[in-house]
């Protein structure tokens, strides 16, 4: 089988508290099969067994549903594919001999721990502030179709339901804004009878948390959509902007 | 103040109706300077009446109040906006391609609508100024003998000091200004139409993105109206601008060949 080699150009930072720096790689013996991050733990490897410290970078799934992953590659969150996570990259969309260059998600919100691993606990107080819906869970749960829900609004709810918390929109946005995924949770529960509940706690909740945690502020760029592993929709952050101004004009009905 | 009030998006909703304020304005403003087109003698007196109209009518006052008032709020909110986000990336990226999943002109609003702004007060010096307090000729009749007042009747044989015209010593009204010869003298100089149309690309390029940005912030892009709205957009954005640079670069032309 034909065999790739690459330079790389790697981020390499000791902890959250020392200046990085890029470091030059190179690679050889690579499969067009294998993929991103195999292509990295070959690295890794060659690395150990001589004796350096191997680059730290995350991953759990390696099938694109975890939301774990996520590398800047050569300009471009997540590399160069549409619609997919660094995991599911593989080596044959890079030419045989190409420079890639590999840094961390950059956002201030998103501290760097280690190398290429950032800390994204920001999401998670994102979602702690309203990305939930208050059930009972005592007792049996009620038959399914005691709720009925319109198809297209089941498909909508599931399209932005579908993002996994990856962060490549904050790391592509030029405001390092995470206004994709907020409106991906406030949207995905908007549609829903369920999350109507607390539609204007949560979409006001989650945003003042965005903002507290020191994201940007929406340009309507859009390169989010474009770098989203998910193609989450930009209708999602008009949905989501429409909730808010629900939430504020009418401050304390219901809904 | 509730906390909420104070959300980005919140000032987003200003900008975008601030904007798409401005936008209606751009319209009025353009449909009004396509009057500068005509050449003949009536149409220059036509312009000049209109100019009257528009500095005497309590509606347009309020309406331009409200347009400067648009400018204010949304180049500050605009600029505050920037200011804070240019603070979210420390540590660059070493090597980045943004070109890749969005449009320059989007990632430029800023920069375009500060040349927007400087094209705007460069523009109200020009005109605004010295026809409120500058330079602007008094409008003659068309033998050249009198001059027109501000309420369309010549004057023949009048003195004129300080835009107030006088037979002997009884004032008998305001003179009309030529701002029509004004705006021609203006468009005759090179620079001046380089400028113009330097400013109102940069407001094509600033309309590109923005005109379809202030509906997705105010949450108006949705389902099948989406497409209308960026089609639209587009349009509005080229067009408005085209027809407006139509006007400097006419009249530069028309004075070259030696018309007036
Ligand atoms: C006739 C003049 C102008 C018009 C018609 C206009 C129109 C617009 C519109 C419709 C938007 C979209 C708003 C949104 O995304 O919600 C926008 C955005 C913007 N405008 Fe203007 N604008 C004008 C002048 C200016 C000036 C003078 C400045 C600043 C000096 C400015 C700075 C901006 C900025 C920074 C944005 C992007 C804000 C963001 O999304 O973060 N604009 N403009
Ligand atoms: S919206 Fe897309 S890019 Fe952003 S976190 Fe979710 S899946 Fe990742
Ligand atoms: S490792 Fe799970 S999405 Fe890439």
């Amino acid at each position: 089988m034909e065999s790739m080699r690459f330079k790389l150009k790697i981020w390499r930072q000791k902890d959250r508290n020392s200046p990085g720096k890029m470091v030059d790689y190179e690679v050889s013996g690579i499969s067009p099969d294998n993929s991103f991050l195999e292509m990295l733990d070959i690295l890794n490897f060659n690395l150990i067994k001589r004796g350096e410290e191997p680059v730290a970078f995350d991953s759990d799934c390696r099938e694109g549903i975890c939301g774990t992953c996520g590398l800047y590659i050569n300009g471009r969150a997540h590399g160069p594919g549409k619609g997919m996570t660094t995991c599911q990259l593989h080596m044959r969309m890079f030419k045989n001999g190409q420079t890639i260059y590999v840094e961390p998600w950059r956002a201030k919100p998103f501290p760097v721990i280690k190398d290429l691993v950032v800390d994204r606990s920001a999401f998670d107080r994102i979602m702690a502030a309203g990305g939930y819906i208050s059930v009972d869970t005592i007792g049996n749960p009620p038959d399914a179709d005691t709720i009925l829900i319109p198809k297209q609004d089941a498909d909508r709810a599931f399209d932005a339901a579908t993002c996994i918390g990856c962060g490549a929109c904050v790391a592509t946005c030029k405001n390092a804004s995470a206004t994709l995924f907020v409106a991906a949770k406030v949207s995905h529960l908007a549609l829903l009878p369920q999350g109507r509940l607390e539609a204007k706690r949560r979409v006001k909740n989650m945003l003042l948390q965005m903002e507290r945690e020191g994201f940007g502020s929406c340009s309507n760029i859009g390169a989010c959509q474009v770098e989203c592993p998910k193609e989450i929709s930009l209708e999602n952050i008009a949905r989501m902007n429409r909730e808010l101004l629900k939430a504020i004009l009418s401050p304390h009905s219901d809904d | 103040m509730r906390e909420e009030l104070k959300l980005s998006a919140v000032r987003k909703y200003l900008m975008a109706l601030s904007g798409l304020f401005l936008c209606l304005f751009l319209v009025g403003h353009l449909v009004g300077n396509l009057q500068l087109l005509e050449t003949s003698y009536e149409a220059r007196l036509q312009f000049n009446s209109y100019a009257v109209f528009m500095n005497k009518s309590p509606f347009i006052k309020v309406l331009s109040l409200l347009t400067y008032a648009s400018v204010a709020l949304h180049a500050f909110i605009g600029l505050a906006l920037y200011w804070k986000n240019r603070k979210v990336r420390p540590v660059r990226y070493y090597y980045n391609d943004p070109g890749a999943s969005s449009s320059w002109y989007s990632r430029n609003m800023p920069l375009l609508g500060i040349l927007v702004l400087g094209f705007l007060l460069f523009h109200l010096s020009d005109f605004w100024y010295s026809y409120k307090f500058g330079e602007t000729p008094y409008m003659r009749t068309q033998d050249g003998k009198g001059v027109i007042l501000e309420n369309g009747h010549a004057a023949y044989g009048v003195e004129v000091r300080e835009g107030v015209a006088y037979a002997g010593d009884m004032p008998v009204g305001r003179v009309m200004k030529d701002l029509y010869q004004e705006v021609v003298q203006t468009f005759s100089e090179p620079v001046a139409v380089f400028v113009y149309l330097l400013g109102l690309g940069a407001l094509g390029f600033h309309l590109l993105h923005g005109f379809q940005s202030a509906f997705q912030s105010l949450g108006l892009m949705c389902g099948s109206y989406a497409r209308l709205i960026r089609l639209f957009g587009t349009v509005f954005a080229i067009s408005v601008p085209l027809v407006f640079a139509l006007i400097p670069v006419y009249v530069f032309f028309r004075s070259l060949m030696g018309g007036g």
